[in-house]
């Protein structure tokens, strides 16, 4: 009985030396902290898509300012070139290297298991690995509430959506977008259309600006476009035709007041300075994040350029959807769980 | 001595008012310029990786400037490389996956050989409505490079070849009997850096359109024929033959990119994956003045450049990739006017009665 007495003592003894020497080194280590360096790899859109890679530079340049991490950014002008990069940042021994978009899935994947002291970030993306965070938003979710605004704002019944690059991700906006709007009308017609099959989409607002014009020429009053830099060109069109439009990623009702319905967030900035953040004060966790209406990851924008089209009435709808999507009363399809 | 000694130093000249030039606009944007020199040289030469890499980028600028040098000879101007390359790429992936179960011996011949003739078809189209319409084979060659990239975009969503474990535009992954980087000594030498083995076709192919060129019939018909088709054609050569000879040829060499690029690297077609290796093989052609022996060295210039142009972005402060362009373009714009220095030369040599011993 003394003996296991005695034991405890001591392990308990032992237990607060411990912590206390844990305490103390994490106190010295806080005290001498080096700012960490991030290296930011943008995709085809570039910095100033005024959308989705926008919306990382924000989060990274905001991190920046805040903690005083040392920030470095790419973009990737050509596909080949993605892995050097990323390469390039792990050699140099950058603390976390964050890929903007899914057309970083093969170079993380091939890089991150080389450089395990190196911390990877992968948005829209899923990667395995022990040093890698994949970070997955519920775009869909978003695009079935803009989709139900869409159909509200539409005097012809019909509404449109432009996607940028042809692929699952985008299907998923689409999906979405389609049955938020049938739920207000089923009747209603979605026009679809797509600005390319190759990661020169995200930035072709020439033919996004035709596709919108014939769109809007058809008769369709409210495009969604989930095209990134190419959304420009959906911009220009809106104005030549003075419809509506809805933006996607960052907010961008301000870019043309009056005739932008309201933006889908996704908050690609709140991820990547969470992210920053997690691994800044060494709490990076491996694994995937998902982002949705919940967390604010996902979500409309409402904002003096576009008050005018959110009466009492429209907005107090557009809060049930989105509090019954949240609380699982309306199932929005996934393109991803086809 | 003179006629290679002349060219070489001219060409010298050029590239250093290449570099001269980008130093001073990085001075001007507060760089060092031997600072910029220093991060180009290490990113595109500093470990076995990074040689991998410029290696890998030689490659396909080699070819394409053989696409290129090769139609010159002919007095034709073939933008197609780009188009050549891609069609030879897409075309490659798909018999590959169409005959996914051959030895890797038949595997590598029958990737060769799609390759070549890929891309010689796709040249060779340009070639025919020049030769015999008369259609200028600029104008056909860019045409050809837009119907490759669309036909390339259109087969890609096809889901026999569509990769569908990931996003990207590309076609699922060739067998092992096409993929044969994993058994390449050259690709462990390089530390799994993008290179292959088929950098070794380049300097083959550098001797044997030399020798072609310069030391064959066929080769002379059709330098007769760049140099004056009215002479060639009086001569009782055959210039129409000859210009759909070169074109053949070039667009082999064009479309010899999908070896190293399908066989060496990636193992499949993903779309976009050149970063215009077409348009960067008129640069070094033009560096090279078309002599096939003079090509790899211009490619390996070219590449250290493009390389070394990502690691701008990331180590300094106020200069991009951009400056890589710039000095690209320099050198290419004064080797528009080394004619004229090496004429100025001559006379001067001829004035001091220098050489007069040759």
């Amino acid at each position: 009985m003394k003996n296991k007495f005695l034991i405890s003592v001591l392990w308990s003894f032992l237990f607060t030396l411990s912590s206390f020497a844990f305490a103390l080194q994490a106190a010295t280590n806080s005290a001498a902290k080096v700012p960490i360096r991030v290296g930011l790899i943008l995709d085809k859109g570039g910095k100033d898509d005024k959308s989705f890679n926008s919306a990382a530079y924000l989060g990274a340049t905001l991190a920046e300012k805040e903690l005083g991490i040392q920030l470095k950014y790419i973009e990737a002008t050509d596909d080949a070139a993605i892995e050097t990069m990323m390469r390039s940042f792990a050699q140099k021994k950058y603390d976390l290297v964050i890929g903007i978009g899914f057309a970083m899935t093969d170079a993380v994947k091939k890089v991150s298991p080389l450089f395990p002291e190196v911390k990877f970030a992968l948005i829209d993306a899923e990667v395995p690995g022990a040093n890698v965070t994949s970070l997955l938003f519920e775009e869909h979710q978003g695009s079935y509430l803009v989709g139900a605004l869409a159909a509200m704002n539409s005097k012809n019944k019909k509404v449109g959506f432009l996607g940028g690059m042809d692929v699952p991700l985008i299907h998923r906006f689409q999906m979405g977008y389609e049955a938020g709007a049938k739920s207000i009308d089923p009747k209603i017609a979605v026009i679809i259309n797509y600005v390319g099959v190759d990661s020169s989409a995200w930035n072709n607002p020439a033919k996004a600006k035709e596709l919108s014009l014939t769109q809007y020429r058809s008769g369709v009053d409210v495009i969604f476009g989930a095209a990134g830099a190419s959304n420009n060109g959906l911009f220009d069109a809106v104005e030549e035709t003075k419809k509506l439009a809805i933006g996607v990623d960052s907010n961008q009702n301000w870019v043309k007041p009056g005739l932008v319905l309201t933006s889908m967030l996704k908050r690609v900035d709140v991820a990547v300075l969470e992210v920053i953040k997690e691994t800044n004060s060494g709490k990076f966790k491996a694994g995937t994040v998902r982002f949705g209406l919940k967390d604010k990851g996902i979500d409309y924008a409402v904002d003096q350029y576009n008050s005018k089209f959110f009466t009492a009435e429209t907005s107090k709808k557009m809060e049930k959807i989105k509090q019954d999507i949240i609380a699982g009363k309306i199932k929005v399809p996934d393109y991803y769980k086809k | 001595m003179k006629k290679i000694l002349l060219p070489l130093f001219s060409t010298f000249i050029s590239l250093l008012m290449g570099l001269l030039l980008g130093s001073v606009i990085a001075a001007f944007a507060d760089e060092n310029p031997l600072h910029i020199l220093q991060i180009i040289w290490n990113s595109g030469l500093g470990s076995k990786y990074d040689l991998g890499t410029t290696l890998y980028y030689a490659n396909a600028l080699a070819l394409t400037g053989y696409s290129v040098a090769v139609a010159f000879h002919a007095g034709l101007f073939n933008i197609g490389a780009e188009g050549q390359l891609n069609m030879a790429t897409l075309m490659v992936a798909i018999v590959g996956l169409t005959f996914p179960s051959v030895s890797p011996f038949l595997g590598i011949i029958i990737s060769f050989s799609v390759a070549m003739m890929a891309g010689a078809l796709w040249a060779g189209i340009a070639g025919l409505l020049k030769a015999y319409r008369g259609g200028h084979e600029v104008i056909s060659t860019i045409m050809l490079n837009i119907i490759a990239s669309a036909l390339a975009s259109w087969l890609i969503t096809l889901p026999v070849l569509r990769n569908t474990e990931n996003q990207n535009p590309e076609t699922r992954q060739l067998s092992l009997s096409y993929f044969v980087r994993g058994a390449d000594p050259l690709v462990k030498f390089f530390m799994d850096s993008p290179t292959s083995s088929s950098i070794l076709i380049i300097f083959l192919l550098a001797i044997l359109l030399w020798a072609f060129l310069f030391r064959t019939r066929t080769g002379f018909a059709i330098r007769a024929t760049g140099q004056n088709e009215v002479a060639a054609e009086l001569a009782g050569l055959n210039p129409k033959l000859m210009k759909v000879i070169a074109m053949l040829i070039a667009g082999a060499c064009a479309g010899l990119v999908a070896i190293g690029e399908v066989n060496g690297h990636t193992g499949k077609f993903l779309l976009g994956f050149s970063p215009e290796f077409g348009f960067m093989g008129i640069a070094v052609a033009l560096l090279a003045r078309n002599q096939p022996l003079a090509i790899p060295p211009a490619a390996f210039l070219f590449a250290i450049l493009h390389k070394g142009a990502g690691d701008l972005d990331i180590e300094t402060k106020n200069i991009t990739r951009d400056l890589a362009v710039v000095i690209q373009a320099v050198v290419v714009l004064s080797i528009s006017i080394s004619p004229w220095l090496e004429e100025k030369i001559l006379a001067f040599m001829v004035n001091h009665k220098w050489g007069a011993k040759e």
